[in-house]
């Protein structure tokens, strides 16, 4: 009984199991074209720079759940991926200062479009030019060097796990527990599926944005570590991919653009299915240019599918 | 027969609130007692929903004072305090979030539902407070509200309006809570408010159902433009004397001059009877005739309009099959819903005449700009907008005023078919009266108008009236024929009772 | 002389720019003064031509935005030059094939968003990497200078000003008299305001939004070639600034972002401002960062600002 309800209460969930298939079949096929990659270090290679992806990606899902869109995701990552590789290195203090003043930033920008009703895509396409210009001003010219900790811990090999599946798995669950199992999680998805339903349920909606706001620039510095501990050094124009990413891993992993419909597993999965797209099409030896149109391409065909298929149910 | 208990629980006093131009309320008094409930009756715009909202704490009166439990409250109402108090309300339009499950939607009205196991305890709570309400219900806890059709969500919020958890509960407004609701669940729902009442329960029960108003409630409160218009026990009050003290009757409107046009115009709209919905009356309009559509809101009535407009080549491909609305002409559109189906905010009063007939002022796709000033200059005369001239901005006149501009773009295409959405819906009733003329010299001028209303008054004013209940035509009505009886009856009706009394 | 502003939304840009320009022209004490206008007038033309395509997108209305402009723009300009050979007997099949992208690239969005129902947003967003990423593909092959003719048309002046500026401003009028009185000029402002209100005035929402839509790819199309034609060639990163640029005209010229209201006057404004604001900064020996920096705070407070006036 109890089996049967949790059984039911997983299927539920929004279409996991579709990206979960999807993953595995990619890793199947790079494996049938590299047997290699099916090793602890094949895999580590392999999805190493997934970690960066999984972290935007659950940013991006923040905002998503509150029903709007952050077109800056990726320039944040490169300004994190400075300050890491300068500051952080140098005055760890002030480093983590910075950082944390970044996650507040973002809140602030929640509350602005929250309280001034503004439309988030203009507002986080103009953060992100503040974003690239602090990056730039941190760094003008790539460079610096990551913390040694920071380095250390993306060259962690873990037992049994590979470190990137690992990070997914644990960054996954965190995000499950805090959004989907969570009492004060139900509340934010809330307010993207009926905002003045949980107004009249007596709570701040502008508080509810300000946390998810929050959620996402912490997300965003986590991601920016990852990818500053795998590069090692800095770059003012190193994230500027992860937007594109972000957004398609999120819709990918069977999430809703409104009504607050988000999964934080699925993004996760969707992270990886992103960056498994780049590196299928080089075992499929297509060039590398065309990445980003198997990106963009991916996106279109799942939400083209969602729309079909609405229409056949109507 | 029911002496009033000296201490209500909640008590308003003077409540008055306005929504820009439009006064909602006009200085409302209001007493509900513990363990009673009270009924309240009014027409669309009477206010009934503003009322309730500013007791449930959703909004804010301008004026008057709001006692709770002996106290007063006025400042710092919220919804936050209501709940509090234990003062609950199940809005008109669900306040459920159709993306979380029902355990999760409990969640959202309550604080304490957090901590270690709140979900197992969120679901045991709407598990019990369904079984309360609505025995076999059959809903899962764990459901998506999205994916629950809309009978069941509207068992859902009633059931969480009555859930405890750390307050309990001492007023509930239910806010036309059996509109989507079965028969039978509508009367698991009256049942448990009369146990809830023997707890000591306060409930304000909202419904255009007059029947169940009269058969449940203590006290009925009649509302009319804003004001109580009257506050007595429901036993010994008929179903007739709340219609009569809700404004029904107005001596003032002699039926209108289309007296007897004769179905002889040519045909403009129709749509066969559809059997397979044991429909026994098919939809004729011809011109010169002035169409009504009555029964309750949101029985289909709109959904025919839009169909029409769409059959009349407009917004996209008209359906064929069963039923199908055939339109012979053109056809305009009038929405009483300004705000949403009406206005262009930012245009003046000319541009919004003029903008239903753009295509064919246009040479090559080039407006005359100074034929258009005319013509829209023309119809603000016509229909006497009060406003200094043509470049006034819309949102600068009255609602009613802006109603005119509506009516005016309408006229202005010079269609053959115009469709009334309900048009003068929170209309005063000079601009009424002289709308009502305007309709009348239009169809003498050989125009057919389809009239949606939710107010009964104006089927006075059509020719032959259709009434919609669950989206099927019920009853057709001659004007002689026309009484307030036979139209509510036809509202109620289901098409079991049609074959039964059909023939 | 406020209501007199109020309905000129475009005045705001011009006293800005205006003032910036003046501030920038006393620091270093007058000199070059209308040169320096000249240069930032012939680089707000291009930001004002993708602004055109915005403006008409976003006047259609809340959730149309078009954020495939930097990858048609790239795009356009090498099949364009590509196609040129850098012959002026290549210009016109180069031309053709530039604007030919425009139109597709049109299409396509209208395909996702009408056709499939994809949000504009990330319609669009998508369909700009693909573009993109075909550009890229593409530039593998072809290095090729832009066709002298058209490098001569786009260096060319006439009375001080470039001759593209002219010309551009020329179409903004037009557009402006296009939205004031066609009948998809009027149709586009109604369903900006209210797409319900429009359908049931019996206005073609469809077709209107569609051809919006197109004509957005054109704008990109032809920025980008002519884009080329200055700077001596196409560029990968080309389009890269303006993305944020084509809106930020459009919100500072005074065009409602809620759409419904178009301001094409606007667009020269708020693009001169801009460019001032980085001549002034050049001037100040101000780097890239604090450049980007300054205008994305610019676009988001004007924005911030501009919303609480509006009802």
């Amino acid at each position: 009984m109890a089996a049967e309800a949790r059984a039911r209460r997983l299927a539920l969930r929004p279409g996991l199991a579709l990206p979960a298939l999807a993953f595995l079949l990619m890793l199947g096929a790079i494996i049938a074209a590299e047997p290699r990659v099916a090793s602890y270090f094949g895999l580590t290679v392999l999805l190493g720079f997934a970690m960066p992806a999984i972290f935007a990606a659950l940013a991006q899902m923040a905002v998503i759940a509150a029903g709007d869109i952050d077109l800056g995701i990726g320039p944040f990552l490169s300004l994190v991926n400075c300050i890491a590789a300068t500051w952080l290195t140098d005055r760890p203090a002030a480093g983590l200062a910075a950082l944390a003043g970044l996650v507040a930033l973002y809140a602030a920008m929640g509350a602005l479009i929250h309280a001034r009703a503004l439309p988030a895509i203009v507002v986080t396409l103009g953060a992100s030019f503040v974003w690239l210009g602090l990056a730039i001003l941190v760094l003008p010219t790539p460079g610096g060097a990551a913390p040694a900790w920071l380095a250390a811990v993306a060259a962690w090999r873990p037992p049994l796990l590979p470190l990137p599946l690992l990070v997914g798995l644990l960054a996954g669950a965190a995000a499950e527990w805090l959004l989907m199992r969570g009492a004060y999680g139900v509340v934010l998805r809330g307010i993207g599926g009926n905002p003045r339903a949980v107004a009249r349920g007596g709570w701040s909606l502008l508080r509810a944005r300000m946390s998810l706001y929050a959620a996402a620039g912490l997300a965003g510095v986590l991601g920016g570590l990852a990818l500053t501990g795998l590069d090692t050094s800095g770059d003012a124009t190193v994230g500027g991919q992860y937007t594109l990413v972000s957004i398609a891993a999120v819709i990918v992993g069977g999430g809703e653009f409104t009504g607050g419909v988000v999964s934080p597993a699925g993004a996760v999965l969707g992270a990886f299915i992103m960056l498994l797209t780049g590196s299928l099409l080089s075992f499929l030896d297509v060039s590398t240019d065309w990445q980003l149109s198997a990106q963009g391409g991916i996106l279109i065909l799942v939400l083209a599918a969602r729309a079909l298929r609405r229409r056949g149910r109507a | 027969m029911n002496p009033q208990p000296a201490e209500a629980f909640a008590r308003l006093e003077g409540v008055a609130k306005s929504f820009g131009a439009v006064r909602a309320l006009a200085g409302v008094d209001l007493a509900v007692p513990p363990g009673r409930m009270l009924g309240l009756v009014g027409h669309n715009g009477a206010g009934k929903s503003t009322l309730m909202q500013i007791l449930a704490g959703a909004l804010a009166p301008d004026r008057g004072s709001i006692r709770i439990a002996g106290r007063d409250e006025t400042r710092g109402w919220d919804v936050r305090r209501a709940h509090g108090l234990g003062v609950r309300c199940v809005f008109q339009e669900l306040s459920l979030c159709p993306n979380l499950t029902v355990a999760e939607n409990a969640r959202i009205m309550h604080p304490a539902l957090s901590g270690w196991g709140w979900r197992r305890r969120a679901r045991a709570l709407m598990r019990a407070a369904l079984d309360a309400l609505f025995p076999g219900h059959g809903i899962d806890p764990d459901r998506q509200v999205g994916s629950l059709p809309v009978g069941q969500r509207q068992m859902v919020e009633t059931a969480r309006a009555f859930s405890e958890t750390d307050t309990a509960v001492r007023l509930v407004i239910l806010d036309e809570p059996t509109s989507s609701l079965d028969a039978a669940a509508a009367a698991n729902l009256l049942a448990y408010t009369e146990r809830a009442r023997a707890r000591g329960i306060a409930c304000v029960f909202i419904s255009h159902r007059l029947h169940e108003i009269l058969g449940h409630a203590d006290e009925v409160v009649v509302l009319r433009d804003g004001q109580v218009a009257s506050a007595s026990p429901a036993a010994g009050l008929s179903e007739a004397a709340l219609v009569e003290r809700m404004g029904e009757v107005r001596g003032e409107e002699e039926p209108g001059a289309t007296a007897a046009t004769s179905r002889s115009g040519a045909r403009r709209l129709s749509r066969p009877a559809r059997a397979s919905l044991g429909e026994r009356f098919g939809i004729d309009v011809r011109a010169g005739e002035v169409v009504g559509l009555s029964g309750l809101a949101g029985h289909g009535q709109r959904e025919f309009l839009l169909a029409a407009f769409a059959a009349a080549g407009h917004g996209g491909r008209a359906a064929h099959g069963e039923g199908a609305v055939a339109v012979h002409g053109s056809a305009a559109h009038v929405s009483g819903d300004r705000q949403n189906d009406g206005i262009f905010p930012l245009w003046s009063i000319g541009r919004n005449t003029t903008i239903g007939l753009i295509r064919r002022l246009a040479r090559a796709g080039i407006l005359p700009l100074r034929a258009e000033a005319a013509l829209a200059a023309r119809w603000r005369e016509a229909l006497s907008i009060r406003a200094p001239d043509i470049e006034t901005p819309i949102l600068s006149l009255s609602g009613g005023n802006q109603q005119k501009v509506l009516v005016a773009r309408a006229f202005a295409t010079e269609a053959d078919l115009i469709l009334f959405d309900d048009p003068l819906r929170g209309v005063d009733v000079g601009t009424k009266r002289e709308l009502y003329h305007h309709v009348r010299a239009a169809a003498a001028a050989g125009r057919a108008f389809l009239w949606y209303t939710t107010e009964n008054a104006e089927l006075v004013h059509c020719d032959r009236v259709y009434v919609f209940a669950r989206g099927v035509v019920t009853d057709q009505i001659p004007r002689a024929e026309l009484t307030e009886e036979r139209v509510i009856r036809a509202s109620f009706a289901t098409p079991a009772d049609l074959s039964r009394h059909g023939g | 002389m406020m209501r007199w502003a109020e309905r000129r939304p475009w005045v705001w840009s011009f006293l800005a720019a205006g003032l910036v320009w003046a501030l920038t022209s006393a620091s270093v004490g007058g000199q070059g003064a209308f040169a320096s206008l000249a240069v930032a007038l012939e680089f707000a033309t291009f930001a004002v031509i993708v602004g055109l395509g915005q403006m008409l997108v976003i006047t259609a209305g809340p959730g149309n935005i078009d954020l495939s402009i930097p990858g048609v723009m790239t795009l356009a300009a090498y099949l364009a030059t590509g196609l040129a050979k850098g012959t002026d007997g290549g210009l016109a099949a180069g031309l053709a094939a530039g604007l030919a992208v425009g139109l597709a690239a049109g299409l396509f969005n209208l395909l996702l968003i009408q056709g499939l129902a994809i949000p504009p947003m990330v319609g669009t967003l998508a369909a700009g990497f693909i573009f993109q990423s075909m550009a890229i593909a593409y530039s593998r092959h072809s290095h090729a200078k832009p066709a002298p003719a058209l490098v001569g048309f786009v260096n060319a002046h006439l009375l001080g000003l470039p001759l593209v500026t002219l010309v551009f401003v020329g179409v903004s009028a037009l557009v402006a008299q296009m939205l004031r009185r066609t009948v998809f000029g009027r149709s586009l402002l109604a369903i900006g305001q209210n797409r319900r209100a429009a359908r049931l005035a019996g206005l073609a929402v469809g077709a209107t939004v569609g051809l919006v839509y197109v004509l957005a790819g054109l704008c990109s199309a032809l920025a980008g070639i002519l884009l080329a034609a200055n700077s001596g060639g196409a560029a990968l990163n080309m389009g890269s600034d303006y993305l944020l640029s084509s809106i930020a005209v459009v919100v500072l010229g005074g065009t409602a972002i809620a759409g419904g209201q178009a301001v094409p006057a606007g667009l020269w404004g708020a693009a001169a401002l801009l460019d001032l604001i980085v001549t002034m900064l050049n001037v100040l020996h101000v780097g890239a960062g604090l450049r980007y920096v300054v205008t994305g705070l610019i676009i988001i407070a004007v924005l911030a600002l501009a919303r609480g006036r509006a009802p």
